[in-house]
């Protein structure tokens, strides 16, 4: 379904990596480990098509993910360093409008189920009075909100605490036994009980 | 994708621009209130003299207009660029073209609107007559939404930069002139007693070619400052 091929990545003069090859199905999870500066957030913003590779292909469904366009980020929900949340919104308002503009838009209820779900239970609080692990649930929910074939979370355990921690574990099995996939950068063991895991490890 | 949906999506970016906007209503008023006290100091500064005045209204409006929508225009992007609001927008399933469409046309409607609106009355300080503060209008409603357009490329091209709004300045201002050369034209024409008509036919056909281009500038600027 995501095949990844000859991808190069440069920064600066420095090559990143080189010659990366990898290929998952639905039901995959795939873990992405290396220090830091190895290239892990850059790797994932290409497989969004957020960025362009230095040389090689990313592929969804047999296409070149460049030429699929708008059709590929549909399937796609990316959860990077920043959570992508309004702070002038209430929570309930950031996911409300996220879903509508992923194009399937979720009523209130609908939102406040997912909040409930996530453990966030201010949720008509602007997003500002929030804290940084509260902003990423809210995160979380929107993740859920839009309802897209392939996660791509980049350390998406940061500043949760140890229920909020067990609660994504259990968000993203359940994404998996689902049919969808995962793209994963963490530093942390994320002790999955899936069957389907490939780790890939940047130098 | 069907057009239905994407519509309901163009509509929702909008709502979001708008209510953002609302919650933030300080950073608009500041941009209206700087367009009114320019556009105020003129005649203070000058004298009533109703014959200079008016030869110098059209000019004053207009670089005014052009000053208070250079203030916007950090606004535009800046924000969402970061909260990465901006990253998710662009991950959205629908064309790139019509996101920044979307946020043009809410800047538009947040910023640039109400100058448009309080004009009239600011025309009054220069003595101009009823036909010539219809001119002036219609050439604003005309010439601001070509200013919000293409200061959407130079917002897009300086993302993230560190001088951001001098260099904006320097990148968008000299684009402006075509429309300050017809914006102010039509009014000055009108002063003069003329027809202002075929002014505001060139200002439309500017309105109509930055519509069709500046989008398109814009989203590759987006896509070149988010990699």
């Amino acid at each position: 379904m995501l095949e990844v091929i000859n991808l190069e990545c440069v920064r600066g003069d420095r090559t990143l990596f080189k010659d990366l090859n990898f290929a998952a199905d639905r039901g995959t999870l795939i873990e992405l480990r290396g220090p830091n500066g190895s290239g892990k957030t850059s790797l994932l913003r290409i497989i969004c098509g957020l960025a362009t590779p230095a040389a090689g292909e990313v592929r969804w469904q047999g296409k070149n993910i460049r030429a699929l366009g708008e059709e590929y980020s549909g399937s796609v929900a990316y959860l990077g360093h920043q959570n992508g949340v309004k702070h002038e919104l209430s929570a309930l308002e950031n996911v409300k409008l996220a879903s509508g503009l992923s194009g399937c838009a979720l009523t209130r209820e609908q939102c406040q189920e997912l909040l409930t779900r996530v453990g966030l239970r201010q949720q008509n609080l602007p997003a500002l009075l929030l804290s940084a692990g509260q902003k990423r649930r809210v995160a979380l929910a929107r993740l859920l909100s839009i309802n897209a074939t392939l996660w791509i979370l980049d350390e998406v355990l940061t500043s949760l605490d140890d229920t909020a921690i067990r609660m994504t574990r259990e968000l993203i099995s359940e994404h998996l036994e689902n049919g969808g996939l995962a793209i994963i950068a963490t530093h942390q063991e994320l002790d999955l009980s899936v069957q389907r895991v490939q780790r890939i490890e940047l130098a | 994708m069907t057009s239905p949906s994407m519509f309901s999506m163009f509509r929702c970016l909008i709502w979001r621009d708008l209510l953002l906007a609302w919650r933030r209503r300080t950073d608009v008023l500041a941009t209206m209130f700087f367009f009114i006290i320019v556009v105020s100091l003129f005649p203070l500064g000058i004298g009533p003299e109703p014959q200079l005045l008016r030869t110098i209204a059209p000019g004053v409006v207009w670089v005014a207009a052009l000053l208070a929508s250079m203030l916007a225009l950090g606004r535009v992007f800046g924000n969402d660029y970061e909260d990465g609001t901006l990253e998710q927008l662009l991950l959205t399933p629908q064309p790139l073209y019509l996101v920044v469409l979307a946020k043009v046309l809410a800047q538009w409607l947040v910023s640039e609107v109400p100058l448009v609106a309080i004009a009239p009355l600011l025309g009054l300080q220069f003595g101009l007559s009823q036909n010539t503060l219809w001119v002036m209008t219609i050439s604003l409603l005309l010439g601001t939404p070509v200013l919000s357009l293409i200061g959407s490329i130079g917002a897009a091209l300086t993302l993230g930069l560190r001088a951001a709004s001098v260099l904006v300045a320097l990148l968008v201002l000299p684009l402006y002139i075509p429309v300050l050369i017809f914006g102010a034209g039509a009014i000055e024409s009108s002063v003069a007693g003329n027809e202002a008509q075929p002014y505001l036919f060139l200002l439309g056909a500017t309105l109509v070619l930055a519509l069709a281009f500046a989008p398109w500038a814009t989203s590759a600027a987006l896509r070149i400052s988010l990699e």
